[in-house]
């Protein structure tokens, strides 16, 4: 079974002054047609590089990816050249951001930031770009579209140059929308409008989503799978029902458990993880979490424990240990 | 957008009033017209006290800078001394573009004196201008997109060395090279001196041959620092999420770079533009000394030397005027040119 | 297995984190990175020692000495920079004039730093009608270009201040001047810098703080305040001390600035146009000479300027 983006063993580094950043370990992730992935971890853990790796949106120097493969419908993204990755940024493979303010060009309209792709890759002429803009504008529910076309983007509200966009990565109908924290700026009931709003356009044209996050409130409301990582490895995989009901890996255990519940008791203290991430100048030696983690064992030291099945179909953890029997898997 | 101009220049009003009175006070404390004048004829005492009454040089300071403002032919001045005020004074002042007249070409009004001359280093600083700001967009962004690279640190410290220099220093070494050294070598040589040669006349080849060398000093050490200053808002803005967004839609390079790039890019530089003009107009004062070029720098110096404090006062208050009006023009272009200005709610 | 597992999980994970560094620290290896500002600060250091410790191999009245039998030498063995205009050794010249030069160069600043202090602190601090007095004053002078200012000033106060002797050697009066002069129109700059920072800088709680435990306004600009905004002072002073040789040089060429038999690399330039072909190491040596003090002034200058600077462009 081919998915649309198969990602092997992707590996990321950056040197910097200070030395060398081990940005991304050996990740291996896929996404399917039509599916939403949602990848989850805390800042830092690699997953916005991984995204960005894929596309080569990645500065070389002083980024550098030093291996893996990642397929794009059996062609391998990290060999193409610029060129090549030019012809695949928008209109098969699509991304937005977190920060919609810094993400626009603030000299540019906004018409003319939606209608360059559309001229760029669809060779459409001013007068055909501008009315698929207007419809574009209208699909995110912004209102008169027709005035805002001139615009430009300190003109809207966050929310609404959030939905631009939006708008401006489905504009060459992309296979898979990669969305980087895209509601994590926004207040909440912004928020929620722009999850309904791509889970809409997603159903409607069946793209693909990878969809980056630290809040697992949105992962719930948006994902079919979840990749959950750490230091720049991929520690548990798993359908998203699966992940919060049969939590393997104890990081996402800790997770879950950190998160305030509304029927839990009031008074009881949060339950934090204890520790911090470890430092990602020091090139990684076993396991990522084995400072943190009540149920390491000595193996967790040395070896880093590679992905592999657990007890569920489709889900797969990396770790030595099995936590709801605390024996070795 | 008409309120911001209109703003801008009643702010510059005040500022010129502070302007001329400061000039004002630099020419009366520091200058001695009676000396320049008379030269070393004035001897007699009845002589001086004189001249000091027609100059009217005996009124009191504010007095002083009310006729060299609005002139005094609104009123009577006493010219034969017997403390009775008859004869209409002549002076219209420099708010009517009457800025006297020279102690040194006697007689000739400063304005005309300057207006010879001006022409000649308006040349000088047009084409050093513009020189510098393609020379700088080209080196700048083509640095910016090599960082790192053997070309970058080359060019950089290149433009470091440059931006280093005396200005007369590069004028005597590129004089030196491209003057004496070629010609001994037997090569096409530049001149050196004046604007044209008298025995050719005039000519447009003529001006422009004579103008290289000092357009070469003149803009040198602008160029170096207008390339380090591109080259560093290039940078900048290539590290800008937008443009990390503009890469994901998969735009072309050239896209990336002369439209999304440049556009930011280029903001600051209208500014730095127009605050360089004090600058040019210095380094105009040394070239034109060196070069022997007939523009207003020159003339400064020969007239500050010889005391003409009129004509000195005049250049000042008309490059002081000049440079305020360059800072509006700038400060404008820029507030058109930023949309998030010049939509301001 | 149990106490393994008690044992790994008490590691503090604290120790793998780097330890901090203090802002100084930080700052002396950001500027350590900087190779370039590191040759410059070293050609600075061999500069100002080539001009003082020179005085040891030649003393001024050799410098100053004449032989017009021995005018316009070309560089010989016993004249290793040739030979001026009346027969002076333009080498010892070059050290002697490069420590009037260089001297210039600091005082000025001196000069001008403590100005802009002041003026920038004052309007920055009390803001309202002080400031905009100030600031009105500040962007007149700063709007009339500073050679023009020097030209006028030298020239017309040239002469009213004597010569001195300090140490046995005689300064012409005009070595003050120039250091006033300079200092005088260059100090708008810093002033507007500093007001910024106060601006910025005076909104802040430790300023609130401060006041509240009954600090006077004095202490607070200049122990408080004053030495948050240490950084870009520095630069701008570093920076400013090229400036300031620039400018001698330029009104010394122009004979409006120190006055000969006293020498600085400006003035051993003035009416070196006249000897173009025939004598070009008149000019060279001392140009040479001032573009590598302001060329290295520069490297450093930007070093300072990246390490002091917040905003870090390591990656």
């Amino acid at each position: 079974m081919s998915s649309l983006l198969d990602v092997m063993d992707l590996r990321t580094r950056f040197h910097t002054p200070e030395g060398t950043v081990y940005a991304v370990n050996g990740a291996s992730f896929h996404v399917d047609e039509g599916e939403t992935l949602a990848v989850v971890g805390e800042s830092g853990c690699g997953k916005s590089v991984s995204m960005l790796s894929v596309l080569q949106l990645i500065a070389v120097p002083p980024g550098e990816i030093v291996g893996g493969v990642a397929l794009y419908r059996g062609q391998d993204l990290l060999r193409k050249s610029e060129r090549e990755m030019e012809a695949i940024r928008g209109p098969e493979i699509a991304m937005i951001f977190q920060d919609p303010m810094t993400s626009l060009n603030p000299v540019l309209t906004i018409g003319r930031q939606i209608t360059e792709s559309l001229r760029t890759h669809l060779g459409m002429d001013r007068k055909t770009a501008d009315a698929r803009a207007l419809a574009l504008l209208e699909m995110v529910g912004i209102s008169d579209p027709s005035d805002r076309l001139s615009d430009y983007p300190h003109q809207f509200s966050g929310g609404m140059r959030q939905r631009v966009m939006i708008a401006m990565a489905l504009s060459c109908n992309p296979s898979l929308l990669i969305a980087d924290e895209p509601t994590t700026a926004l207040d909440v009931t912004i928020q929620s409008q722009i999850v309904e709003l791509v889970t809409r356009i997603r159903d409607q044209v069946h793209m693909a989503v990878i969809w980056i996050t630290h809040d697992l409130g949105v992962v719930a409301g948006i994902a079919d799978r979840v990749i959950v990582m750490y230091a720049g490895f991929i520690v548990e995989e798993a359908g998203v029902n699966d992940l919060y009901e049969n939590p393997c890996h104890p990081y996402t255990t800790a997770l879950l458990e950190a998160l305030p519940r509304v029927d839990r008791r009031r008074d009881r203290r949060l339950k934090s993880i204890p520790g911090a991430p470890p430092s990602l100048l020091v090139e990684p030696h076993g396991c990522p979490f084995v400072l943190r983690c009540e149920h390491a064992i000595e193996r967790c030291r040395t070896e880093n424990p590679p992905l592999t099945a657990a007890r569920q179909a489709g889900h797969n953890t990396a770790c030595w240990v099995d936590t709801k029997t605390r024996g070795q898997r | 957008m008409t309120r911001y101009i209109i703003r801008r220049f009643l702010q510059g009003i005040p500022l010129l009033f502070i302007i001329s009175v400061v000039l004002f006070v630099l020419m009366m404390t520091m200058g001695d017209p009676i000396a320049t004048m008379g030269g070393r004829s004035i001897t007699r005492q009845a002589d001086r006290v004189r001249l000091t009454r027609q100059l009217g040089l005996d009124k009191p300071l504010y007095v002083q800078y009310i006729y060299w403002l609005v002139g005094n032919d609104w009123t009577k001045v006493d010219l034969d001394g017997d403390g009775v005020a008859e004869t209409a004074g002549t002076r219209r002042g420099i708010l009517r573009g009457d800025f006297g007249t020279s102690l040194v070409n006697r007689g000739e009004p400063v304005l005309q004196v300057i207006w010879e001359r001006l022409p000649n280093t308006l040349l000088l600083m047009l084409a050093s201008e513009v020189v510098v700001v393609l020379g700088a967009f080209l080196v700048g962004i083509y640095s910016a997109l090599r960082q790192y690279s053997a070309w970058d640190h080359f060019i950089t410290a290149l433009l470091f060395i440059g931006y280093s220099m005396p200005i007369f220093f590069i004028a005597l070494l590129s004089m030196y090279i491209f003057a004496v050294l070629f010609k001994r070598w037997g090569l096409p040589y530049l001149p050196t001196v004046g604007m044209f040669d008298p025995q050719v006349g005039k000519t447009t080849g003529q001006v422009l041959l004579h103008m290289v060398l000092p357009v070469l000093s003149m803009s040198i050490v602008s160029f170096a620092s207008y390339s380090r200053y591109i080259r560093s808002t290039m940078l900048e803005v290539l590290g800008q999420d937008y443009i990390r967004t503009a890469k994901s839609k998969g735009l072309t390079r050239q896209d990336i770079i002369f439209v999304h790039a440049l556009k930011n890019a280029s903001l600051p530089i209208v500014t730095v533009v127009g605050l360089d003009l004090p600058f040019l107009l210095g380094g105009a004062v040394v070239t034109e000394r060196i070069f022997a070029w007939p523009g207003t720098g020159r003339l400064f110096l020969d007239h500050v030397a010889r005391g003409d404090m009129p004509v000195v006062m005049g250049i000042l208050m008309l490059i002081s005027v000049a440079v305020i009006i360059f800072q509006i023009i700038t400060d404008v272009v820029y507030a058109w040119l930023d949309p998030r200005i010049r939509y301001e709610a | 297995m149990n106490s393994e597992v008690l044992r790994i999980a008490t590691i503090n994970a604290d120790e793998l984190e780097t330890p901090p560094l203090s802002l100084g620290q930080l700052a002396w290896r950001r500027f350590r990175r900087h190779k370039l500002a590191v040759i410059g600060a070293g050609v600075l250091l061999l500069l100002f020692l080539y001009a003082f410790a020179g005085a040891l191999f030649f003393s001024e009245s050799y410098a100053n000495h004449n032989d017009t039998s021995l005018r316009l030498d070309a560089p010989t063995y016993s004249h290793p920079f040739g030979t001026d205009t009346i027969g002076r050794d333009i080498l010892a010249r070059t050290v002697y004039g490069g420590q009037i030069s260089l001297l210039i160069g600091l005082f000025a600043v001196l000069i001008e730093t403590s100005c802009g202090i002041l003026v920038g602190a004052i309007a920055g601090y009390y803001g309202g009608l002080v400031d905009n007095i100030l600031m009105r004053i500040t962007e007149a002078m700063l709007n009339i270009p500073e050679i023009f200012l020097l030209i006028v000033m030298a020239k017309f106060l040239s002469g009213k201040i004597p010569d001195m002797t300090i140490m046995g050697r005689t300064f012409s009066g005009s070595v003050v001047l120039i250091v006033i002069i300079i200092g005088g129109t260059s100090w708008m700059y810093l002033a507007r810098i500093v007001r910024a920072e106060f601006l910025s800088l005076k909104e802040n709680d430790f300023v609130l703080a401060a006041r509240a435990t009954g600090t006077s306004n004095l202490r607070i600009i200049f122990l408080h305040i004053l030495p948050n905004s240490i950084a870009p002072i520095v630069v701008t002073a570093t920076l400013g001390v090229a400036n300031a040789i620039l400018s001698e040089a330029y009104i010394s060429f122009l004979g409006l600035g120190v006055q000969p038999p006293t020498a600085t690399w400006g003035n051993m330039l003035d009416g070196a146009n006249n000897y173009l072909d025939s004598a070009p190491w008149l000019w060279f040596f001392p140009g040479l000479l001032i573009l590598l003090t302001v060329l290295s002034i520069n490297f450093l200058g930007d070093g300072i300027r990246d390490a002091l600077d917040p905003r870090s462009r390591t990656v």
